[in-house]
C-alpha cells in the first residue's frame, strides 16, 4: 500500500471521527450544544495540526526521532508562567487580565527562552543537539521544581487555579484565543512556505543540505522559529501535551515510510487530529470527563517513547 | 581553478591548518595525503563551504566561496563525505534526485530527469535503482553517493576517503570511475586518501599535508619519492617502480 493511499485512509478515520464528535449524542438545546461543539474541534484540530506540523519540522531541521520541543522544557515553562501570575497577582488578577493577556504573556514567556536555548544549537560548527538537550532537560527540571515550590506556598484555592491549567484540556476553549491562535498559525504557515523546499534536503544532514546549496544556518533558524511559535500558541491554548508530537510523527513515520515531507507532514497532522479528536470522544463521553485527554495522550506517548528507545537500543 | 591563500584554522586555539596556500589546476586528480590529524579533511571541508576558516581567502574561478550564493556554488562544487549514513528510507534513485536539488530546487523538470538517468547509468546502477539504501552493500552505497555527485554535475568535486571500508575491487572501480570522469567530462577531482598507492597509481597531483601544512605539492611524480615520505610519515618508505608505476612498500 502506497503513502498516497495511507493517507487518504487516514483522513476518512480523521473524518469519521470527527462527525462521531459532533453528532454523537447530539441532544438537548441544539442551537447551543453544535456551535459549541464545532469550537471545541475547530481548536482541537488547530492545536493537533500545530503540534504535528512543528514537531515534524523539528525532527527534520535537528536531524534526530526522539526530540521534541515539548522535551527541552518549554511544558515547565508554561506552568511556571501560570503559577507565577497567580504567586505574584493573584487569581482575581487572572480574571482580571483576561485570557487573552495571559496568553500573549505565555506566548511570549516561551518564545524568549527557545530563542535562549537556540543559541547553544549554534555555538560552533556543528549541531549540538545533545547539549542543548541537557540544557533543556535542565532548565525544564528548573522550573518545575520552581513552580512545585511557589504552589506549595500560595492559597489552597488559588492552587486550585493553577492545577486547573497544569493538564491540557478542551472542554472550555476561549473563543477569542480561538480566533487570535487561528491568526498566528496561519501567518507562520504563510511565512513557512518560503522554506518548505528545503525540508527533503534538510532530513539527509548539515553537510550534505550545504552540499546541496541550502543556505542552511539562515533556514535552519527560521525553521526553529517557526516551530517555537507553533508550539507556544498550541500550548497556550489548551495546555501542555508532552508526548502527542513525539507519538505521531513517529507513527506518521512508520506509516508512510518515506522521506518526502508532504507525506509525512500531511500523515503526523491527521495522526494528531485522530488522537485527539478521538481521545477527546472518549474523555468527554466514556469517561464522562473523569479524567482529561492529556492524561490519556501522556499515557500512551509514555509507553510508546519507551518502547522507542528499546527499538532503537538495539541497534546499536 | 580553486585557490587557496594562507588559509588558517584553529579548534579552541589548537591550530589544525596553518598558512595553507594552494593551486588546484582544473581537469586533473589531486591528492591530499598525510598522516592522522595532519588536516586533511578540514581543509577539503573548507573548500566545499561545510566549516569556516578563520584567515585566508579561498576562491573558485576567481569567486570567493563564501561571497557567492549557496545555490550558485552548489553547481559549481560538490562533497561526498566519509560518513554519509544517511537514515532515510530512500531509494537510489531518490538519492541520486537530490543532487539536482540546486537546479530544481525540488520540482524536476525532464532535463533532471535525464540527468539522474545519465547519472544512474554511469554508475551501473540501472538494475537496482528502486533498492533502499539500507538494503545495499558498501560498495553498492558508496557508487549510489557518486552517482548522485555526478547528477549535481559540478565541474570540481571532491571527496573525502571515498576509499573507506571498500575492498579492493570496488576501490579500484571507483577510482577508475574517478579517472573517467576527469578524462571523459573534464572534470576537476579533490580526494582525500589514505592508501599512499592508490594515490600514486591515479592521481596528477599530490599535495602532502602534515601538522596542518602543506610539506610538499607537486606533481605525483615529485611527491612520491623516499625522501619526502620519510618527512610525511616519519617511516622508511622502499619505492618500486611496477610497470612506469611507482608502487610504495611500507609493510
Amino acid at each position: 500500500m502506497g503513502y498516497k493511499m495511507k493517507t487518504w485512509i487516514l483522513a476518512v478515520i480523521a473524518v469519521i471521527l470527527m462527525a462521531l464528535y459532533v453528532f454523537y449524542g447530539l441532544t438537548g438545546n441544539i442551537g447551543y450544544v453544535l456551535p459549541r461543539r464545532l469550537l471545541n474541534l475547530l481548536a482541537i484540530c488547530l492545536t493537533g495540526g500545530a503540534i504535528a506540523f512543528a514537531t515534524t519540522i523539528f525532527m527534520t531541521t535537528t536531524n534526530n526521532r526522539i526530540l521534541t520541543p515539548s522535551v527541552l522544557g518549554l511544558d515547565s515553562l508554561y506552568m511556571l508562567i501560570q503559577t507565577i501570575i497567580i504567586f505574584f497577582f493573584g487569581s482575581n488578577m487572572m480574571v482580571l487580565l483576561g485570557g487573552s493577556v495571559n496568553y500573549l504573556i505565555s506566548i511570549a514567556g516561551m518564545i524568549l527562552f527557545s530563542l535562549f536555548l537556540y543559541q547553544f544549537l549554534f555555538k560552533g560548527e556543528k549541531n549540538n543537539i545533545y547539549f542543548l538537550l541537557l540544557i533543556g532537560m535542565i532548565l525544564g527540571t528548573f522550573f518545575g521544581s520552581f513552580t512545585d515550590f511557589m504552589q506549595v506556598l500560595i492559597d489552597p484555592n488559588e492552587f486550585m487555579m493553577v492545577q486547573d491549567r497544569m493538564f491540557a484540556s478542551i472542554n472550555n476553549v476561549n473563543t477569542d484565543l480561538l480566533y487570535i491562535s487561528i491568526g498566528i498559525i496561519a501567518i507562520t504557515f504563510i511565512y513557512f512556505m518560503r522554506f518548505y523546499k528545503y525540508l527533503d534536503v534538510l532530513s539527509l544532514g548539515r553537510e550534505e543540505a550545504i552540499n546541496l546549496g541550502v543556505p542552511y544556518h539562515y533556514v535552519v533558524k527560521r525553521l526553529l522559529i517557526i516551530v517555537v511559535i507553533l508550539i507556544s500558541v498550541a500550548t497556550a491554548l489548551i495546555g501542555p501535551i508532552t508526548f502527542l508530537g513525539l507519538l505521531v510523527v513517529n507513527v506518521s513515520y512508520e506509516l508512510m515510510k518515506t522521506y518526502r515531507h508532504f507525506y509525512i507532514i500531511l500523515g503526523a497532522v491527521l495522526v494528531s487530529m485522530i488522537a485527539l479528536v478521538g481521545g477527546q470522544f472518549l474523555v468527554e463521553r466514556l469517561f464522562t470527563f473523569s479524567t482529561t485527554i492529556s492524561v490519556i495522550i501522556n499515557f500512551i506517548g509514555g509507553l510508546y517513547f519507551i518502547y522507542l528507545l528499546l527499538k532503537e537500543n538495539r541497534k546499536w | 581553478m580553486v585557490k587557496l591563500k594562507n588559509v588558517f584554522k584553529a579548534y579552541n586555539q589548537r591550530k589544525v591548518i596553518e598558512d595553507v596556500s594552494l593551486d588546484i589546476e582544473k581537469g586533473t586528480i589531486t591528492s591530499f595525503i598525510g598522516p592522522n590529524g595532519a588536516g586533511k579533511s578540514t581543509l577539503v571541508s573548507m573548500i566545499s563551504r561545510l566549516i569556516s576558516k578563520d584567515d585566508g581567502a579561498i576562491t573558485i574561478d576567481g569567486k570567493d566561496i563564501m561571497q557567492t550564493k549557496n545555490n550558485e556554488m552548489a553547481k559549481k562544487i560538490s562533497i561526498l563525505k566519509q560518513t554519509n549514513a544517511v537514515n532515510l528510507k530512500l531509494t537510489i534513485r531518490e538519492l541520486v534526485s537530490f543532487g539536482r536539488f540546486p537546479y530544481s530546487q525540488g520540482r524536476l523538470t525532464k532535463v533532471d530527469e535525464e540527468k539522474i538517468d545519465e547519472a544512474i547509468d554511469y554508475m551501473e546502477l540501472r538494475d537496482i535503482q528502486d533498492k533502499y539504501l539500507d538494503e545495499l552493500s558498501g560498495g553498492q552505497r558508496q557508487r549510489a553517493h557518486i552517482a548522485m555527485v555526478i547528477a549535481q554535475d559540478t565541474e570540481y568535486i571532491l571527496l573525502d576517503e571515498p576509499l573507506n571500508n571498500l575492498d579492493m575491487r570496488h576501490s579500484v572501480q571507483i577510482m577508475k570511475t574517478l579517472r573517467n570522469l576527469v578524462n571523459e567530462m573534464g572534470k576537476t577531482i579533490l580526494l582525500v586518501i589514505h592508501d599512499i598507492n592508490f594515490a600514486s597509481c591515479y592521481s596528477d597531483h599530490i599535495v602532502a599535508l602534515k601538522d596542518g601544512k602543506i610539506v610538499k605539492q607537486g606533481r605525483t611524480c615529485d611527491v612520491i619519492d623516499q625522501c619526502v615520505l620519510k618527512d610525511i610519515y616519519d617511516m622508511d618508505i622502499d619505492i618500486k617502480e611496477i610497470d612506469e608505476r611507482k608502487i610504495c612498500v611500507y609493510f
